[in-house]
């Protein structure tokens, strides 16, 4: 069994608006998928029906191959984006309450959540006051509480939001440890260099439908225009670029150079390849910036969302 | 997995920690004794000021009817004019100037009765005197028609019909004021009870909303698990209260007393009084009698089943509306368009209770409405003591447990999406909506 979570056409209405339309995604095992799209799109939706909380119209959820159950709850860790903890409530009660909602005993709880405490050096806020913390703390509170269980399945609706870079940086690196201990994630965010940087799949929901998913590698060769930035040092420029638009298709582009040199896109057709490019432009002149333009993350969001 | 316990456990216990919780515990029956003390003292007060009254009877028909008393001293003046009293009795600043103009004719004399004060005098005194003029001069016309006095009062005579059920149980009216009073104080307590609670249930309802730890708690339990967690929890919560108040307040009351000599049984309820008036008629030891087999005639093993009953089933009843409330809004201020359908039954049923089940316990209005079950856990309640047949109780019952399901039903579908809507009002017409996610 390679998917952790698969969701089958998936429907959900409230009322005549339709927010989730036959959503399919499958979320392989040790990934970390990306589920991106617009404000509205049905994200939080999703998300909600993977979590049991929205029971959807049609469609199956599979959780390691077996119809979801309330008994699955424990093995997900669900982090909303609508987060908050009671404010008059300690710090230690109330993670041991949760915990225990989860299924962990007491003891089992106080032992993991003294690890975790330890490890995120906020052992001495056991006896404070959620309203004694600020809002980056609370939030550590939260993350702990969400992975404590271990669950296989972790679910982060946007997880960095209120982390100065310092703990942003932190709950990365542990997100990236679990994921390496065996977890899956489901990431939602609209912070695409976040996706750029941890997500290896991805989902693109937008207006209830799901447009695009796979692997984020393959969407990115899918995506790439097969352009190249070029910069290249020569004394007669305009004879150069001349010479160079008559056998490629090109437009202008800017980026940092110590030279004041031509800087050019050139885009090749499906059929020429980079070393054409580079054995045709070195007989010309000095190369000395050779790049593929790689669409990022963001482009393809854009790009994806204004196309549908 | 079954979570009811640990989320009862942690809303009495959050509950009851609270500070607010813990001071209006303590605070209340302070409060309450202290407003009764104050209040029973200046009462007495008030009581024992002295009244002089003037009285000029230019007629000489009624002077002999006015002894002094210990707050009332009446003062006969003699030989002056009506203006000169007043000016007299102004300057001693009198409470009052009862004058009678001169006449030999009884009903002219009648007509020309005035009272002349500084200040509207209070009601309960012109009452008074009203009827001792009436007394005195109807007296004095039938004596003038030649009527022996001595003989009319020798013929009066004075009933009170002993009541006796066919199996020989010996009754009186005091029991029907024993039974009213066991009725009330089991509808009032539930009305108190839900308006209270209800309300703590709501609050705490709304709290998870506004911290937004709803979502995460949901994805952990069923949202109908904790709604219940949170009503029986609250409630548990109000029951400790409830018995702390009971006890603290017996306490403080025998302080009170002990300490000021405050007599509290002065200070009555409509209730008592009819109680005591009823209790004066015969003598005190043999009323005593009557009360206490008043109380053992009750029908007390029904009354106290048919009072947990009832009371559980209408405190879930209202306490999951109120816990709809509080999940289909954001914050307490947008809780009003709601609590008035919630608030109109239980009023009426309060309302019911007091003037139609005291008439007729059994009547119409009375037994229709301790089926319906928005106010039956109230009129039934009230109704019980003076006896209702058990199917009656049983029909009541089971529709007051067949609707508690459905607006735990209704409540926690509301509940369900309410708790994640945010930053919006709600319309019933929202709500309706909601009820087909």
């Amino acid at each position: 069994m390679n998917n952790v979570l698969v969701t089958e056409s998936v429907s959900k209405n409230f009322g005549d608006f339709r927010a989730l339309n036959n959503i399919s995604i499958d979320v392989p095992k040790g990934s970390i998928f990306g589920l991106l799209g617009p404000n509205g799109a049905g994200k939080t939706t999703l998300i909600r029906v993977i979590n049991q909380i929205t029971i959807p119209d049609t469609g199956t959820v599979l959780l390691d191959g077996e119809q979801l159950k309330p008994h699955h709850i424990q093995h997900i860790g669900y982090l909303p984006e609508e987060r908050g903890l009671y404010k008059s409530m300690k710090v230690g009660e109330q993670a041991l309450y949760l915990a225990q909602l989860k299924g962990l005993t007491k003891a089992e709880a106080k032992k993991r959540l003294n690890y975790w405490f330890e490890k995120l050096e906020i052992g001495d806020w056991w006896n404070k006051k959620i309203q004694e913390l600020s809002k980056g703390m609370a939030q550590k509170i939260q993350f702990v509480v969400t992975v404590l269980h271990q669950p296989k399945l972790l679910i982060f609706d946007e997880p960095f939001s209120g982390f100065d870079p310092i703990n942003a940086n932190l709950i990365k690196d542990e997100i990236l440890q679990l994921r390496d201990e065996g977890a899956t994630v489901i990431f939602s965010t609209h912070r695409m260099e976040s996706v750029e940087e941890l997500c290896d799949h991805i989902a693109l929901i937008h207006e209830s439908n799901k447009i695009l998913d796979g692997k984020l590698q393959d969407i990115k060769r899918n995506f790439k225009t097969n352009t190249f930035e070029v910069g290249l040092v020569t004394n007669n420029e305009a004879q150069l670029t001349q010479i160079i638009n008559e056998k490629f298709e090109t437009s202008g582009t800017d980026f940092k150079s110590l030279n004041n040199d031509l800087k050019l896109n050139i885009k090749l057709t499906s059929d020429e390849t980079s070393n054409d490019l580079l054995s045709f432009l070195t007989n010309k002149a000095e190369v000395n910036h050779f790049i593929e333009l790689v669409p990022t993350a963001n482009d393809i969001f854009i790009q994806t969302v204004k196309n549908s | 997995m079954n979570h009811l316990p640990l989320i009862i456990k942690r809303e009495y216990i959050t509950k009851v920690r609270n500070k607010s919780f813990i001071i209006m515990t303590i605070l209340s029956p302070i409060i309450m004794i202290a407003l009764i003390a104050v209040v029973a003292y200046l009462s007495q007060l008030n009581n024992n000021k002295e009244r002089t009254i003037s009285i000029l009877d230019e007629s000489g028909f009624v002077n002999s009817i006015f002894e002094n008393t210990d707050h009332t001293s009446y003062n006969l003046l003699d030989n002056m004019s009506l203006e000169e009293a007043k000016t007299l009795v102004e300057d001693k600043d009198e409470y009052g100037l009862l004058h009678i103009a001169g006449n030999t004719d009884l009903d002219e004399v009648a007509k020309s009765i005035k009272f002349y004060s500084k200040d509207t005098p209070s009601l309960t005194f012109m009452s008074n005197i009203e009827v001792r003029l009436e007394k005195k001069i109807t007296d004095l016309k039938l004596q003038q028609g030649g009527v022996d006095i001595e003989k009319i009062e020798a013929s009066k005579t004075s009933i009170d019909i002993a009541q006796e059920s066919y199996e020989g149980e010996k009754t009186s009216k005091i029991d029907n004021i024993v039974k009213l009073a066991f009725g009330g104080i089991a509808g009032y307590l539930l009305f108190m009870f839900i308006i209270i609670y209800g309300n703590m249930i709501m609050r705490s309802v709304i709290e998870e909303k506004t911290s937004r730890i709803i979502e995460i708690i949901i994805s952990s339990v069923k949202p109908i698990q904790l709604m219940l967690g949170k009503i029986i929890g609250t409630s548990l919560a109000g029951i400790t209260q409830f018995i702390i108040w009971i006890i603290l307040g017996g306490i403080l009351m025998v302080i009170v007393s002990a300490i000021f000599g405050i007599n509290m049984a002065e200070m009555q309820s409509p209730q008592q009084e009819i109680l005591q008036q009823a209790m004066a008629t015969q003598e005190i030891q043999t009323q005593m009698q009557y009360l206490m087999s008043a109380i053992y005639n009750l029908p007390l093993a029904n009354m106290i089943i048919a009072f947990i009953l009832f009371f559980i089933g209408g405190y879930l009843l209202y306490s999951s509306l109120y816990a709809a409330i509080g999940a289909a809004v954001d914050n307490e201020t947008d809780t009003q368009q709601f609590m008035l359908p919630i608030l109109m039954p239980l009023i009426l049923a309060v309302y019911v209770g007091v003037f139609t089940v005291i008439e007729d316990p059994h009547g119409t209005v009375s037994t229709i409405f301790s089926f319906i079950p928005l106010t039956s856990p109230v009129v039934m309640l009230m109704r019980i003591p003076f006896g209702v047949p058990l199917w009656q109780q049983l029909i009541s019952l089971g529709l007051l447990i067949g609707t508690f399901m459905f607006t735990v039903w209704f409540a926690a579908k509301i509940y369900r999406v309410g708790i994640l809507m945010y930053g919006k009002k709600p319309s019933y017409k929202d709500i309706y909506k909601w009820l087909k996610y």
